[in-house]
């Protein structure tokens, strides 16, 4: 029992007995959220599921077209971010702010290549006509099956594009903190915050740990 | 506080068996393992989230309670899979109109 009051802090609000306590329900609660996006990412996945076992072929041709090298090549990138924001996390428990901040930049600035690269992806598929809508075509399928074709572009599409813009706010979340940090809000014992969005970091991360044998990796022999 | 802090030569260590393995599924999808090519992308997949998972979001260190709801979203997750293809496998079985 707290009988005693605190005297309140970032690190220690009114409503907690000890600053352990309170960085445990926050963890908790980041991690709540993050199943919450687990299922919204899900249904995705399962519709994937579904229509890829019903038209295996057309998916695998399809995949085929991604190129695999730039995909592999961002999953490199995006793996370096979640070592970065790791080793900002690490400077934060140990109160090293200047590290903070160079991590942290180093994290923004390879959530932005990896952005930079799939805007350029998209605009590929833009000018190959693999958009879903009126004008697709992709070359090599007979007419009924440009149908399903655009089903698994329009997934392509819906997931990584909902993956974008979860790094998208990833970016916000890490400016903030960058700004947060330079003024001197966190400390060793208070760094909630920049925990809480290496969560978020590392699960965008791996939502694309997913995506990409998902999306790039189908029956590539088939394609050659 | 029991904050753990974990050294960097654990989280280097990580990242390039990380990278090691993105190379390996890439690899891999081009040999012709038949069926078993979406088994072995999934199990790489899924080395890999453990590892960001127990290493990067601390889950190795993180309280019985935060694994135990970490675990229920996942069994939450199995249970929209596996319900939605007990019924889309089974359909075909029994020739639903309109299948």
């Amino acid at each position: 029992m707290a009988s005693e009051a605190h005297a309140e802090s970032l690190a220690l609000r009114e409503q907690f007995d000890t600053a352990e306590q309170q960085k445990d329900a926050s963890t908790l609660g980041m991690w709540i959220f993050l199943i919450t996006e687990i299922m919204f990412f899900g249904g995705m996945f399962l519709a994937y599921t579904v229509y890829r076992s019903k038209y295996p072929y057309v998916f695998a041709v399809a995949s085929s077209s991604l190129n695999v090298y730039i995909g592999a090549a961002n999953t490199v990138v995006l793996l370096c971010s979640s070592l970065t924001m790791v080793l900002a996390v690490r400077a934060a428990a140990l109160g090293k702010r200047s590290g903070i901040v160079l991590f942290l930049v180093l994290t923004l600035l390879l959530g932005g290549v990896f952005l930079g690269v799939k805007a350029y992806e998209w605009n590929e598929k833009f000018q190959e006509h693999h958009i879903p809508g009126p004008s697709f075509s992709f070359e090599g399928l007979a007419p009924d099956q440009q149908g399903y074709a655009q089903l698994f572009f329009s997934l392509y599409f819906a997931m990584t594009g909902l993956h974008a813009l979860h790094m998208v706010v990833g970016v916000g979340i890490l400016s903030t903190l960058i700004y947060q940090t330079r003024k001197g809000k966190f400390s060793a014992e208070y760094m909630t915050p920049v925990d809480i969005s290496g969560l978020y970091w590392h699960f965008v991360d791996i939502i694309w740990i997913y995506l990409f044998p998902l999306l790039y990796l189908i029956d590539r022999h088939l394609g050659k | 506080m029991s904050e753990h802090v974990d050294s960097v030569k654990t989280y280097v260590l990580v990242f390039v068996a990380l990278i090691a393995l993105t190379i390996i599924t890439t690899a891999v999808a081009f040999v012709n393992l038949g069926p078993f090519s979406v088994v072995a992308a999934l199990t790489i997949a899924t080395g890999k989230m453990l590892l960001v998972a127990l290493f990067f979001m601390h889950l190795r260190h993180s309280t019985p309670l935060t694994r135990l709801v970490v675990l229920g979203g996942l069994v939450w997750l199995g249970i929209l899979l596996v319900l939605t293809f007990a019924d889309f496998a089974t359909r075909a079985w029994i020739g639903v109109p309109g299948r």
